[in-house]
């Protein structure tokens, strides 16, 4: 950059400062804004807010979701991957096209599809009342469609990971008389736990921040079927703002969380 | 099955087949099939009366509108963002590159309501927008934000990769022969990134059609005005009127797959920035 002539300094100096500006009014405003909004009635207000018996259950129904939804995607997306990656077989683009199907869905068809199939009019309906299991308006059914909407994550994280290192070092293990699940904790495992955490941790913001498709199935019911964001949307209609804003300040909490295990994931991922 | 499972000495082809088989099946292919059934059960004319009802039209148009104007923003916000993180050295950079990712991060409801607070009349950006006579909130334009918000990441993410590999060396020689910046910008590196640009572009067009979260909490949600079409699913829903919801998320269906295929194809084609597609 030392020849740097002075038109291209100016032209540098304009795209920087572009950037920065647009980025600073779109993304890191928001950011500030809900913390204050937050904090607009003091320290008080927060705890009062946080010891609402509903604020506490929407805490831990989004809690009891992601802790059930992660593991799910990730044990399946994880078996997803090594098929794909380790075999070759007719159909083999077709799966990873029908994985990629819930990040193309929009949310709230997402919800309906499930609303539609395990709902009061759906074709289980009588062997679902006959076994008095309600799955939708009930916690099963948020499980449900939560993992649909995120499951492709953690596959997208392993596939191009697994496709790039190859089956040299796992089939030498092989033909070293390892067993196959020697070979996936010895040999794979190893070489894949930061992409599968980072796949985690993009599983865990999508479990905890859903909306569309939780809203469809949720039926909102105070006290019962209300996760975190869901409860925003409700605190803002009854004119309780400073209540919606400390809601979103915890999920804020998670996200920049988020940010900060990913950036360090990646670094290590590229070291 | 082994004739076709390659010459692969790995174990656990089956198992993990199967359960794949098995999860796509009962998660993904299943829930489809639900809404097959139900739209299946309309008579032709009912389905054309209820997709092509006028107050849906119009969320059609709101919604289309917005995402267009949405994603057409963000082709040049996110080339802009991923030039200057890959190009330049500056004080606070690794930060800006974090906060990239911010919108995925966060919870569309989040997004919505602070959005919506941040450009309501009396708001930081509204009151002073409101001199100008420029309404955001509960407007088409608060869609249109609430789109941009969401999609930030697809065009920074899928073109900073392909800057990356591509290097500076090739601006410099351009400039050396003595073309203009614009001249290297559109000969030099822009048929570079062409197909990552377009990628982008095209995802975050996909995201902005869904986007439900962001969007209600902004767009004040006037029946023919701001009234996005995920908005006039989960109406029918309340009314009880399942067939008409499914019929008007068969179209919405419809339109995603197409656009995923496309999508798909648009990455085959150019293998080669596949692998900064996570």
């Amino acid at each position: 950059m030392s020849n740097t002539t002075g038109s291209a300094t100016w032209l540098r100096r304009l795209l920087i400062g572009t950037g920065v500006t647009l980025s600073v009014l779109l993304l890191l405003t928001p950011l500030l804004l809900i913390f204050i909004a937050a904090f607009a009635s003091g320290v008080g207000g927060i705890i009062s807010n946080l010891q609402d018996a509903d604020m506490l259950h929407a805490i831990g129904l989004t809690l009891l979701v992601a802790g059930l939804t992660v593991p799910i995607n990730l044990i399946f997306g994880t078996l997803i991957a090594w098929c794909v990656t380790r075999f070759t077989f007719p159909g083999r683009r077709l799966l990873l096209t029908l994985i990629d199907i819930p990040f193309a869905v929009s949310p709230v068809v997402a919800g309906l599809l499930y609303l539609l199939l395990y709902g009061s009019n759906g074709p289980f309906a009588t062997w679902l009342d006959a076994a008095n299991l309600q799955l939708m308006f009930a916690w099963p059914g948020l499980v449900m469609v939560t993992v649909f909407v995120s499951c492709p994550f953690v596959v997208k994280e392993l596939v191009p990971l697994m496709s790039t290192l190859g089956t040299e070092q796992e089939e030498a293990a092989v033909l070293l008389g390892a067993s196959g699940w020697q070979v996936f904790w010895q040999i794979t495992f190893p070489n894949i736990r930061w992409a599968l955490l980072y796949g985690v941790i993009l599983t865990n913001a999508r479990a905890v921040g859903e909306f569309g498709a939780v809203s469809v199935v949720s039926g909102t019911i105070r006290g019962q079927t209300n996760t975190l964001p869901l409860h925003i949307e409700l605190l803002q209609q009854d004119y309780n703002t400073t209540g919606a804003f400390i809601a979103a300040a915890l999920l804020t909490l998670m996200a920049i969380a988020t940010l900060v295990v990913k950036a360090v994931l990646q670094w290590r991922m590229h070291r | 099955m082994s004739a076709w499972r390659s010459k692969s000495v790995l174990p656990g082809f089956t198992i993990s087949l199967g359960s794949s088989l098995f999860f796509i099946g009962l998660v993904i292919l299943l829930p489809l099939t639900g809404l097959v059934i139900q739209v299946a059960e309309l008579s032709w004319q009912d389905y054309w009366a209820i997709i092509s009802d006028p107050r849906v039209v119009a969320s059609y148009k709101v919604t289309a509108s917005a995402a267009l104007v949405a994603s057409i923003f963000n082709l040049f916000f996110g080339l802009l963002m991923a030039w200057i993180l890959t190009r330049y050295r500056f004080p606070g950079r690794v930060l800006l590159d974090g906060l990239m990712d911010l919108p995925f991060a966060l919870p569309t409801a989040v997004a919505g309501l602070t959005l919506a607070a941040l450009f309501a009349t009396q708001g930081w950006f509204g009151q002073y927008l409101a001199l100008w006579d420029i309404k955001v909130s509960y407007t088409w334009l608060g869609i249109v934000v609430a789109m941009v918000f969401t999609s930030v990441p697809f065009v920074v993410r899928t073109v900073q990769p392909v800057l990356e590999e591509f290097g500076p060396e090739y601006e410099e020689a351009s400039a050396t022969l003595g073309a203009s910046p614009w001249q290297t910008f559109w000969h030099v590196i822009f048929p570079e990134i062409k197909p990552a640009l377009l990628m982008g572009t095209a995802l975050s067009f996909t995201r902005s059609l869904g986007e439900f979260g962001a969007v209600i909490f902004i767009a004040g949600n006037i029946p023919w005005q701001t009234e996005v079409t995920s908005l006039m699913i989960f109406i029918r829903l309340q009314e009880f009127d399942y067939a008409a919801a499914a019929a008007i998320a068969s179209v919405v269906l419809l339109v995603s797959l197409i656009l995923l295929f496309v999508i798909n194809g648009i990455q085959q084609r150019y293998q080669h920035i596949s692998g900064a597609l996570k």
